[in-house]
C-alpha cells in the first residue's frame, strides 16, 4: 500500500532524512516512534507530499508521489492524515468541518455529505457536538472530530501524526481508542506516536528513527522483546521506565 | 476679530451642496475599499506564491504606491488618462479608478499579514483531504485571515474615508468640496471649513469607536 524506498530529505544543507526505506501493507499497522527531531514526523508527511523530499521514490497504492506528474490533490483525498494540533478549521461547525471536502473534493450532495457526517460523529462518540465549533470542544474532542474529518473522505490509508502528544493526559485514552478500533477494523495505518501501550496492543510492526535514519524496523514483539540496536534500547527504556 | 456665524447652516444648505458631496465621499469610500481589499488580497497572494516573478511584480507595485503621496497619484491619473485613451472620463470616474488601484497597495499588506496569521498547519490540513491550493486558500486560510484582520481593515478604510477629501485636487465633487461650494455661495468659507472639519471628525470618531468594540468582540469570540 505505501512504499517508501530510499528517502533523502534536506533542508538547505541540513540533512533530515537519509535513505529511508519502509512499507505498509494493506490492512497493516505501523508505529514510528524515535526522539524528537528524529525526522519521523517529516518522514510521514512526504508520505502524501505535504514535505517534499530530494531523493528516493515513495509509492501509495503504485502512485509515485515524488512525480510531477502525479495528480496531489487526488492522491491526498485518498489518504487520510491527523495532525498533532488538530488543525479543525476554526471558522466551520463540526459538521462543515467534515463535510467540506466530502462536498468540494469528492463531489458528494450536501445530504449525502451530512448524513456520513452523522454517521461518523456517531463513531467517534460526539453526535451531540455536530453543530458545535472546534474552539468549544476540549482537544481530545477536536483531535476525534480530526480522525473523523479524514474517514469522512473513504481514505485507502490512514497517517497520524503524533496524535496524542498535544493532549492533556486524561484525554489521551479517548483518541487512543477510536485508533484502536480503527486497526482491529483493518484500516491500513501509519502513526508516528510515543504511546507504546497502543503499539503493543495493534501495530504489526515498529519502526525506531534517530537522527534522519530508520534505525530499526521490526516486528512488533521482536522489537519489545529484543531490539537489536542500542539506540532503540535506550530510547525503549528512557519512555519504558514510568 | 474673527466673528463665526454658523446660522446661515441649514437644510436648504445640506441638500444643495452637502448631500451630493457626501454621497460621493461614502460611494468613492465604499468602491475603493471593496475593489482595495479584492485586488489587495490578490497581490498578497501574488507575493506569498513562492514565485519569484510574481512576488516581485506585486512588490514592485506595493511598494511604488505606498512611497508616492495619495494627493499625486490621484493627479497624474486624471492628467494622463486623456493622454492615454484620447479623452478625459470625468474627475469622479478617474477618482474612484485612482483609489482602487491605491488602496489595493495599503489592502494587501493588511491581507499578507493575515494570511501569514493563519497556522501553516491549516494549510496543510486543507491539502491534506484533498483541496487544491486555490480551495485551501479560498475556503480555509482566507476566511480566517479576513477575519483575524478585519478590525484593520476597517481602521484602513477610515483613514481612506479622511483620504477622500483629496479629490479636490482634480475638483471632483466630494464631501469637502459640497462644504467649500457652500462657503463660497453663503460668504462664509470659514465657518464652512470648521463644520466640514466637525462631520469629518465625527464620522471617522465613532467609525472608530464601533471598531474597538468590534475588537473586543472578537476577542472574545476566538
Amino acid at each position: 500500500m505505501i512504499e517508501i524506498k530510499n528517502i533523502s530529505k534536506w533542508y538547505g544543507a541540513f540533512r533530515v532524512l537519509t535513505d529511508c526505506s519502509t512499507h505498509v501493507s494493506k490492512g497493516e499497522v505501523v508505529v514510528v516512534c524515535g526522539p524528537s527531531g528524529s525526522g519521523k514526523s517529516t518522514l510521514i508527511k512526504c508520505v502524501n507530499a505535504l514535505e517534499p523530499f530530494q531523493k528516493g521514490e515513495i509509492l501509495v497504492d503504485g502512485i509515485s508521489v515524488g512525480d510531477p506528474k502525479t495528480d496531489l490533490p487526488k492522491l491526498r483525498a485518498r489518504v487520510g492524515m491527523v495532525f498533532q494540533h488538530f488543525e479543525l478549521f476554526p471558522h466551520m461547525s463540526v459538521t462543515e468541518n467534515l463535510t467540506l471536502a466530502q462536498i468540494r473534493v469528492l463531489r458528494r450532495s450536501k445530504a449525502e455529505a451530512e448524513a456520513k457526517a452523522a454517521a461518523l460523529l456517531k463513531r467517534v462518540g460526539l453526535e451531540a457536538h455536530a453543530a458545535k465549533f472546534p474552539g468549544n470542544l476540549s482537544g481530545g474532542q477536536q483531535q476525534r472530530v480530526a480522525i473523523a474529518r479524514a474517514l469522512a473522505m473513504d481514505p485507502i490509508a490512514m497517517l497520524f501524526d503524533e496524535p496524542t502528544s498535544a493532549l492533556d493526559p486524561e484525554m489521551i485514552n479517548e483518541v487512543l481508542d477510536v485508533m484502536v478500533q480503527l486497526a482491529q477494523e483493518g484500516m491500513t495505518m501509519m502513526v508516528v506516536t510515543h504511546e507504546m501501550g497502543f503499539a503493543r496492543r495493534v501495530a504489526h510492526r515498529v519502526i525506531f528513527m534517530d537522527h534522519g535514519e530508520i534505525v530499526e524496523d521490526a516486528p512488533k514483539d521482536d522489537f519489545f522483546g529484543k531490539p537489536r540496536s542500542e539506540r532503540a534500547q535506550q530510547f525503549l527504556s528512557k519512555i519504558l521506565q514510568h | 476679530m474673527l466673528a463665526l456665524d454658523l446660522a446661515f447652516f441649514d437644510w436648504e444648505i445640506i441638500s444643495r451642496f452637502i448631500a451630493k458631496g457626501f454621497a460621493f465621499s461614502v460611494e468613492l469610500t465604499l468602491i475603493a475599499m471593496s475593489g482595495g481589499i479584492v485586488f489587495g488580497t490578490l497581490l498578497a497572494l501574488m507575493r506569498l506564491s513562492g514565485r519569484k516573478w510574481l512576488d516581485a511584480a506585486a512588490a514592485v507595485y506595493v511598494n511604488g504606491m505606498r512611497s508616492i503621496p495619495l494627493v499625486m497619484v490621484i493627479l497624474w491619473f486624471f492628467l494622463l488618462i486623456p493622454f492615454l485613451i484620447g479623452r478625459s472620463i470625468g474627475a469622479e470616474l478617474s477618482a474612484i479608478i485612482t483609489f482602487v488601484a491605491f488602496e489595493s497597495a495599503y489592502y494587501s499588506e493588511i491581507m499578507r499579514a493575515g494570511i501569514q496569521s493563519v497556522s501553516r498547519g491549516q494549510m496543510h490540513a486543507a491539502q491534506a483531504v484533498g483541496m487544491t491550493y486555490a480551495q485551501s486558500m479560498r475556503l480555509v486560510v482566507l476566511p480566517q485571515a479576513f477575519r483575524n484582520m478585519l478590525p484593520v481593515l476597517l481602521t484602513q478604510t477610515i483613514i481612506l474615508f479622511q483620504d477622500t477629501s483629496l479629490v479636490y485636487a482634480i475638483g471632483a465633487y466630494d464631501l469637502l468640496k459640497g462644504f467649500e461650494q457652500a462657503g463660497r455661495n453663503y460668504g462664509r468659507p470659514i465657518e464652512a471649513y470648521l463644520l466640514a472639519a466637525v462631520v469629518y471628525f465625527a464620522i471617522s470618531f465613532s467609525l472608530s469607536q464601533m471598531v474597538k468594540r468590534l475588537q473586543v468582540k472578537i476577542a472574545i469570540v476566538r
